[in-house]
């Protein structure tokens, strides 16, 4: 989906600064958040696809104001609501009880976790077909994502750049996310010039990015 | 017309956060000490002193850093290190010529086994959106000011492939032992936004 989580390439932004005595966790609910967030594939019966598309799925008013973490506790909430696991508003509910409010908590709902079960841990798989382009293969990137789930940033679409690496192959985002198939394929680290990104006048570097076999055609 | 897709008196996010949490303690959902055990690895177990360890071993010792470019997961784990975000992790190196340096524009993808979890900059829309269009201007930005002859090149985390930069050697370091080195390794330089100084 073309959301807000796709940020490659946007203007406007200001300057980048690092606090070198950040720490881990700039608050408490931060690290339950993230505590949560890495435990909510198993909360509700999906994977880390699902649980990345639960965050490309926030508002983008949320998104941007909520910051990493609290983006984090968003898609816990969208993954658990959309499970049955909890019902749409009981998180805010209990949130308005707890601070004294006299507000009815939802109904609890029936879970309905997703009928999946992944044919091996982790994203990487073992693969019997050949690679469909070697390294130094001219490539293009699709010109547009599907309405789902999608690793095809926006700033790559339709550019052609050049295979450099064969990387393992993974399930694809798109629809593990979704729970329809694992759909395991080849994934090539391809390189484009930034010229062909950002026009004549760009900075001159290399821009490299996997893109599964899905994304690509021959160019 | 878009509007703020909230109340004005929604509850702020530490709120929802123990919300959440009293809902699925409710359900038995969850067990605190999992969720303590979790919290207490990625503060002070897991962060950038693994890849300080990694980096200074493969600066100390050649076969190591043959075999840590080979197969960087499989180094990696020689120290241990390996679980979430690091099912296969691939190492560039800078050197004098060429400088890499890592971003995920899409989430925040960073290899957790040697860096830990990603810091506030990384995470950043202005980091995020801008690194891949105009890197040598956010570089130098962050203090890093690279020559126009140094080849850059920039890795947009996008599948699970996680990429770790291995930083140049600084001079004058010939005779440091592999823990004084892990010692001036910095986060920064092993994304790429930082070189180290002896």
């Amino acid at each position: 989906m073309d959301g807000i989580h796709d940020m490659g390439g946007m203007q406007g932004w200001g300057r980048v600064s690092i606090d070198p005595n950040e720490p881990v966790f700039a608050e408490p609910w931060e690290a339950k958040a993230f505590a949560f967030g890495a435990l909510s594939a198993r909360l509700s019966g999906g994977n880390l696809d699902a649980m990345r598309h639960a965050i490309d799925r926030q508002h983008p008013y949320d998104y941007l104001v909520d910051g990493y973490y609290g983006r984090w506790l968003g898609c816990v909430e969208t993954q658990l609501v959309d499970t049955g696991v909890l019902a749409s508003g009981a998180v805010e509910a209990r949130a308005r009880k707890l601070r004294g409010e006299n507000v009815t908590e939802p109904a609890a709902t029936e879970p309905h976790k997703p009928d999946y079960q992944p044919t091996a841990g982790g994203s990487l798989r073992t693969i019997e077909s050949e690679p469909r382009f070697k390294v130094g293969d001219p490539v293009r990137a699709k010109t547009s994502a599907n309405a789902g789930h999608s690793r095809l940033p926006r700033y790559t679409r339709g550019h052609t750049g050049t295979v450099v690496t064969i990387q393992p192959a993974q399930v694809l985002p798109d629809t593990h996310a979704h729970f329809v198939a694992e759909n395991a394929q080849h994934v090539y680290a391809v390189s484009f010039p930034s010229t062909v990104l950002w026009g004549p006048d760009a900075e001159d570097f290399t821009l490299t990015i996997d893109m599964y076999d899905d994304y690509l055609e021959p160019a | 017309m878009t509007a703020i897709p909230h109340a004005a008196d929604r509850p702020g996010p530490a709120q929802r956060t123990e919300a959440l949490e009293s809902l699925l303690l409710e359900r038995g959902l969850i067990d605190p000490k999992v969720i303590d055990g979790l919290i207490n690895r990625y503060v002070n177990d897991v962060g950038p002193m693994n890849g300080a360890k990694v980096v200074a071993k493969a600066w100390s010792d050649p076969e190591y850093k043959a075999r840590l470019m080979e197969d960087g997961t499989k180094a990696i784990g020689e120290f241990g290190f390996a679980g979430p975000q690091g099912e296969f992790i691939r190492v560039v190196e800078n050197s004098a010529s060429v400088h890499n340096v890592v971003v995920c524009t899409l989430c925040s993808c960073y290899p957790w086994p040697v860096l830990g979890l990603p810091p506030a900059w990384y995470k950043d829309p202005a980091y995020r959106a801008r690194i891949v269009r105009e890197p040598r201007t956010v570089l130098a930005e962050m203090g890093l000011t690279l020559s126009p002859k140094t080849e850059v090149k920039v890795w947009d985390s996008s599948s699970e492939v996680r990429y770790f930069v291995l930083p140049e050697r600084p001079a004058g370091t010939a005779q440091m032992t592999e823990e004084e080195l892990a010692a001036i390794v910095t986060r920064d330089a092993m994304v790429g936004v930082g070189v180290v100084h002896a």
